[in-house]
C-alpha cells in the first residue's frame, strides 16, 4: 500500500432517520497528501459523516468511493485501508490490550507487526500494560490504545472523531504528531469543533450550516 | 476463512473470561430437566412426549444464551469496531460456529441427564446422534441469525425466543419425529425423512443468513 495515491470521494450524500434530515448533499473529494475537517454544531451529524465513509452505515442517498490509484476499491475490502478512532468505538474489555492488538492485526492480515506495535505502546505511553485487561485502563489509556489499535496497519485514510477526547497533554501531544505524518503522503480526516484542530485541514467541511 | 477462524477465537477467550453463555444455558437446562422431572413424578411418559420434552428443554436452554453472541457486541459497543475489520460473511460464520460449540456442550451435558433422569431409551444410538449433529446445524443456524436481527432492539431477551420459535420449528418438528425413531426403531432408513428435512433446513438456512447478513448487520 506504500506510494499508493489514494482519494476518498463523497457524492451527494444525504441521510434521513425517519423525518430527521440529518446530512444534505454532502460532496468533497480528498487525495493522499491531504486533510479534511468535518465540523458543525452538536448533534448536526458529524459522526453520521464519518460513519458513512467509514461503510459503518449505509447512507439514504449518494455514495461513498475509495480509489487506489484511480481503481475503486470494493466495499468488503475497505477495512484494510482505513483506521477509525472515535469515542463510540470499543475494544474488547474482558482481552488484554495485547490480546485486542493481535485480534486487529491479525483481521487485517497483518504478519510482522511487533515493531510497529511496540513504536505506538511507547509513542503512547502504555508500555508494560500490553497484558493487563482494557478494562483495568482508564477512559484517557483506553483512547490511547484505540490510536494503536487504528494505527497497526499504517492506513492510507485515517479517520479522527474527536482527536483530544480524554486525553491528556501528552496524549494530545502524540496524537498530533501522528496527525501530522498520517497528513504527510496519506489522507486525514478528523471530526472536531476544536479551532486548533481544524488548522490541521486544508479542507474544512461545515455540516448542520444551512 | 481466517477472518472467521479469528472471530471465533475471540469470542472463546471472551467466553472463557466471562462464562456468560455457557453458565446462562447449563443453567437453564438443569432446572428446566429438573422442574419436568419433578412434574412427571412416577408417571412413565410415552417416548413421543419423552422426544418432545428433550426437544423443548433443548430449544429454551439454547434460546437463553445463543443471542448473547451479538448482544454482547451491542452492548459493550464493539459491533462497529468489529465491522471496521471484518466482512460481514466472516462475522457471520465466526459467530454460527460459537454458537455451534455452545450447543454441543450442551447437549454432552443435557444428553446424558435426560436419558438417566426421564429413563429415556434410546434403541438407535446412530439416529439419536444423527438427529442431534444435523439439528445442531440448523439451531445454531438460525438462532445465529435471529441474533443478529435482535440485537438492535431495546427488547431483545424476549424477542429472541419469540422470533426463533416460528424461524425454527422445522427443526423442532423433525427433530422431536427423529428423537422418537431413536427410540422406538433401529433402523437408520426409518427417520431417512426427517434427517434429510434437517438437513435442508440447515443448508437452507446457512445459506440464507449468508446471502442476507450483511443487510441485517449493515442496517
Amino acid at each position: 500500500m506504500l506510494n499508493a495515491k489514494m482519494e476518498l470521494i463523497a457524492e451527494k450524500i444525504v441521510k434521513r432517520f425517519v423525518h430527521f434530515l440529518v446530512l444534505k448533499n454532502i460532496s468533497f473529494k480528498v487525495s493522499s497528501g491531504s486533510a479534511i475537517a468535518i465540523t458543525g454544531p452538536n448533534g448536526s451529524g458529524k459522526t453520521t459523516l464519518v460513519k458513512i465513509l467509514c461503510n459503518l452505515m449505509a447512507p439514504t442517498r449518494g455514495q461513498v468511493v475509495y480509489q487506489n490509484n484511480s481503481q475503486k476499491i470494493n466495499r468488503e475490502d475497505i477495512f484494510q485501508y482505513i483506521g477509525l478512532v472515535g469515542p463510540y468505538l470499543q475494544l474488547y474489555q474482558e482481552l488484554s490490550a495485547q490480546e485486542n492488538i493481535d485480534f486487529f492485526a491479525r483481521m487485517r492480515n497483518l504478519k510482522n507487526y511487533s515493531a510497529r506495535v511496540k513504536q505506538l505502546m511507547e509513542l503512547f505511553n502504555l508500555s508494560g500494560r500490553e497484558h493487563d485487561a482494557v478494562k483495568t485502563y482508564s477512559s484517557g489509556m483506553q483512547q490511547r490504545l484505540k490510536y494503536v489499535c487504528a494505527l497497526i496497519h499504517e492506513p492510507e485514510v485515517l479517520f479522527v472523531d474527536e482527536p483530544r477526547s480524554n486525553l491528556d497533554q501528552a496524549g494530545i501531544e502524540a496524537v498530533y504528531s501522528i496527525l501530522q505524518e498520517q497528513k504527510k503522503d496519506k489522507i486525514l480526516v478528523i471530526s472536531t469543533n476544536d479551532q486548533e484542530d481544524l488548522t490541521l485541514a486544508d479542507q474544512i467541511i461545515r455540516v448542520g450550516v444551512a | 476463512m481466517k477472518q472467521i477462524w479469528l472471530i471465533f477465537l475471540k469470542d472463546i477467550q471472551q467466553e472463557f473470561k466471562t462464562r456468560y453463555a455457557i453458565n446462562a444455558i447449563m443453567l437453564f437446562a438443569i432446572v428446566t430437566l429438573s422442574a419436568v422431572s419433578f412434574s412427571i413424578g412416577a408417571y412413565t411418559a410415552t417416548t413421543r412426549v419423552l422426544a418432545a420434552l428433550f426437544w423443548i428443554i433443548l430449544f429454551f436452554s439454547s434460546m437463553s444464551g445463543l443471542s448473547h453472541i451479538f448482544i454482547r457486541e451491542e452492548e459493550t459497543q464493539t459491533a462497529d469496531t468489529l465491522k471496521l475489520v471484518a466482512r460481514p460473511s466472516s462475522i457471520y460464520l465466526g459467530k454460527f460456529f460459537f454458537n455451534l460449540i455452545l450447543l454441543i456442550l450442551l447437549e454432552v451435558i443435557l444428553i446424558p441427564l435426560f436419558i438417566a433422569i426421564m429413563n429415556f431409551k434410546v434403541v438407535s444410538f446412530q439416529i439419536f446422534l444423527l438427529t442431534m449433529f444435523i439439528g445442531n446445524f440448523g439451531l445454531a443456524g438460525g438462532g445465529t441469525m435471529v441474533a443478529a436481527i435482535i440485537s438492535k432492539a431495546s427488547t431483545k431477551g424476549a424477542l429472541f425466543t419469540v422470533l426463533s420459535f416460528p424461524i425454527l420449528l422445522p427443526v423442532l418438528i423433525s427433530g422431536i419425529s427423529a428423537t422418537r425413531k431413536a427410540a422406538e426403531s433401529v433402523k437408520l432408513m426409518d427417520a431417512q425423512n426427517e434427517l434429510q428435512a434437517l438437513l435442508a433446513y440447515g443448508v437452507i438456512i446457512i445459506v440464507a443468513s449468508i446471502l442476507l447478513f450483511d443487510f441485517v448487520w449493515n442496517e
